[in-house]
């Protein structure tokens, strides 16, 4: 009985805590999107609310709130209305396995790294279903290229992930962090890293892989009939799934929470926080792929690419051991 | 059996894009009918800004018209008034000084590297090169700048009059004109740094819209879309008008008639037309801006104080406007767009009796059906971004 209720109280906290740096997170990192394209754009961005407009990405959600909630015309309902929440919930789920230190993490599941992946896929699902019951033309073409895209990319990214898995030997996120004590991954598997930030751009449907919601093309893509909060949580899952991406990586190759001086979450997340930057980096710099090309780099580059790289990764394991 | 037999039976769809959509620069509506992303037909529509700024013309006199003009390609106003006080003059028979000629080139070059920017800040950002667009405002927000200094305004200038110019520069433009066109070659090397050489940008680009160099003279187009194909004909250097003779410049040319070609030769466009801004302030002469004829120019302010003469030919000039003889005219120039034409006929009154506006823009719009017709939906946007229109000079 004990047990139990210590076990409840411990989730019942996770939750909480999860939920409060997801949406943290997510103000921060439109705050600092903002600033970073502003800056790349040799202009201050926002400076009017709170300190060079720290709060205001606060104001711009308390006016989501706000709004209306648009539901237009003829839409398929259930699956409208039940989009933006497939869409966040798994984003939460992956929350669970990611070790932000050795002792700050909710689960250390032995599949961890498998459970972040298969949850992640599911945000196809709901891209699909919100472009689908939306109604709408231009969502339904954000919808298909959505799909089309992340099926594409979600190949190399497991490819390139698996020669990390195989080195550690595991898909424990703690026992790929610890397996990185001396070398960090990134200098041993350089081809591997530069796969996995591509597909991990591409996966969050990031510039310049953002075809999905190609503002110049389709207006807003899959989420062009959604408004207020319902939009929001569109919106707040893409930053989310930026930061779980940035996480993953950061566990695989970036040696996790290592690193000297500063306390083990303060460096996790400074990594995170960098590789973010970088994705930032690539939006405001690149010009948008085509579909076409976004799907012959994906089979043609990426695939075979992370192939040799996991060949290859496979056959020293083997020499070497 | 082949194999368009075996092929699942697939419904097309069709798709309205515009015309309120992001990237169809204005007003613009094309019916597209899609078979998944790629086009099997599209059908720009027009007409969403027709102001009848033609047959308006009609009621007023020739200076009344001015300021309608301006409203044609709002980009590059003084290209358009340049055109129509060219084509007027042309009836009338006169020729301004050489200052005037001068400062009319100026302006209308610097207008062009105004538009070009305008164009390449709007068109990176259709293909999602969001940072040139703010790269490329900076320059031209110093060329608003002095825009404001000579006309006051910003987009409608209505600065030139016909037989002359509506005042001298002003004090200072000269220096900070200097300014600007010493500091953009330095400036423009960041465009090309974010654009010429980014894979992405040729992927984009690269055989995207392709029309050979016949086709492009059989759909009439001209300017930077004809050189983008390589028709070697440039208005400015061919035919010269406003003393363009005087000045020594390059004509670059495409080879394939790509979007890419197209981008190369606006970008060095833009580097042409700052030699010339350069040697018309090295070369301004001085003296008069205005024509020395008062059937076409209003009197200097103390004769029609103090003269009865200049009292009646101030009224006569306001009241009834300037009478050009009977007969028609067509002068075209180089406007950024492309070949900009004013046909006009005059029956003898003070109102043209008709003015047809040849604007670049709904030319190089045309033929929007035979580029797009199977290739994909984002194509579409850069085929839009490459024809550089302004819906304003398309519907008129």
């Amino acid at each position: 009985m004990q047990f139990l209720l210590a076990e409840g109280a411990r989730l019942g906290l996770s939750l909480i805590g999860v939920i409060s740096l997801v949406a943290v997170n997510a103000l921060f990192l439109i705050w600092m999107e903002r600033k970073v394209s502003a800056h790349i754009q040799l202009r201050p961005g926002p400076m009017e609310v709170g300190f060079h407009g720290a709060l205001q990405t606060i104001a711009d959600a308390l006016k989501l709130i706000g709004k209306e909630l648009i539901t237009p015309e003829d839409v398929d309902k259930l699956i409208y209305l039940l989009a933006p929440i497939v869409m966040f919930l798994p984003v939460l789920v992956s929350f669970l396995v990611i070790p932000f230190s050795p002792t700050l993490l909710i689960r250390d599941l032995n599949v961890g790294v498998l459970l972040i992946f298969a949850f992640s896929t599911l945000t196809v699902l709901a891209i699909l279903m919100a472009g689908w019951a939306s109604n709408n033309k231009y969502a339904l073409l954000g919808a298909i290229r959505s799909v089309a895209q992340n099926v594409a990319y979600e190949i190399p990214l497991l490819l390139t992930a698996m020669s990390i898995i195989i080195m550690a030997g595991s898909f424990q996120p703690s026992v790929i962090v610890a397996q990185q004590g001396l070398v960090w991954n990134i200098f041993v598997q350089p081809l591997a890293f530069i796969l996995f930030i591509i597909c991990g751009t591409a996966e969050t449907n990031r510039a310049p892989f953002d075809i999905p919601e190609a503002e110049s093309e389709l207006v807003a893509g899959f989420h062009t009939e959604y408004s207020g909060m319902r939009f929001a949580i569109f919106f707040l899952a893409e930053y989310t799934n930026m930061f779980i991406v940035s996480a993953v990586a950061t566990i695989f190759f970036l040696g996790g929470w290592q690193g000297p001086f500063l306390p083990p979450v303060v460096w996790f997340l400074l990594k995170v926080y960098a590789l973010i930057f970088l994705m930032m980096w690539f939006r405001w710099t690149f010009p948008r792929l085509r579909f076409d090309q976004l799907i012959t780099f994906a089979w043609k580059i990426l695939i075979p690419l992370s192939l040799v790289n996991l060949i290859v990764t496979a056959f020293v394991l083997k020499l070497v051991r | 059996m082949n194999s368009a037999e075996l092929a699942p039976s697939t419904e097309t769809m069709l798709l309205n894009l515009g015309p309120q959509h992001p990237s169809t620069h204005g007003v613009l509506r094309v019916w597209l009918e899609l078979d998944g992303e790629v086009i099997v037909n599209a059908d720009p529509d027009i007409g969403y800004l027709h102001r009848g700024i033609e047959k308006m013309c009609e009621n007023r006199t020739y200076h009344q018209c001015l300021p309608l003009t301006d409203r044609l390609d709002y980009l590059a106003g003084t290209a358009n008034n340049f055109g129509f006080v060219l084509a007027v003059e042309k009836l009338l028979g006169v020729e301004v000084p050489k200052r005037a000629q001068y400062i009319r080139v100026l302006l209308a070059e610097l207008t062009r590297i105004s538009s070009h920017l305008f164009w390449l800040g709007t068109h990176g950002h259709d293909l999602g090169a969001m940072t040139p667009l703010f790269f490329a405002f900076r320059e031209r927000e110093e060329l608003m700048d002095l825009f404001e200094m000579v006309w006051g305004g910003r987009l409608f200038p209505c600065y030139l009059r016909i037989g002359g110019l509506a005042a001298d520069l002003p004090e200072g433009f000269v220096e900070k004109a200097w300014d600007f066109v010493k500091k953009f070659p330095e400036r423009i090397k960041d465009y090309h740094n974010l654009l010429t050489k980014n894979r992405i940008w040729i992927a984009r680009t690269k055989d995207v819209g392709v029309l050979t160099k016949e086709e492009a003279l059989d759909w009439g187009w001209s300017g930077p879309m004809a050189r983008g194909s390589g028709v070697d004909w440039d208005i400015r250097r061919d035919t010269p008008y406003s003393s363009y003779q005087d000045f020594d410049f390059k004509i670059p040319l495409g080879t394939n008639g790509d979007t890419y070609d197209r981008y190369l030769v606006r970008m060095e466009e833009m580097v042409q037309s700052n030699l010339i801004c350069r040697q018309v302030l090295e070369k301004m002469p001085s003296g008069d801006i205005n024509v020395n004829d008062p059937t076409v120019i209003l009197p200097p302010k103390e004769k029609v104080y103090n003269t009865i003469e200049g009292l009646i030919n101030h009224f006569l000039l306001i009241e009834k406007g300037i009478t050009p003889p009977k007969g028609e005219i067509y002068q075209a120039i180089e406007a950024p767009k492309g070949e900009l034409g004013f046909y006009i006929i005059s029956d003898g009154s003070p109102h043209p009796f008709r003015v047809k506006v040849r604007g670049p823009s709904f030319v190089n719009l045309s033929p929007t059906k035979v580029l797009a017709k199977g290739r994909l939906l984002s194509d579409l946007i850069a085929l839009i971004g490459t024809m550089d229109i302004v819906l304003a000079d398309v519907d008129r």
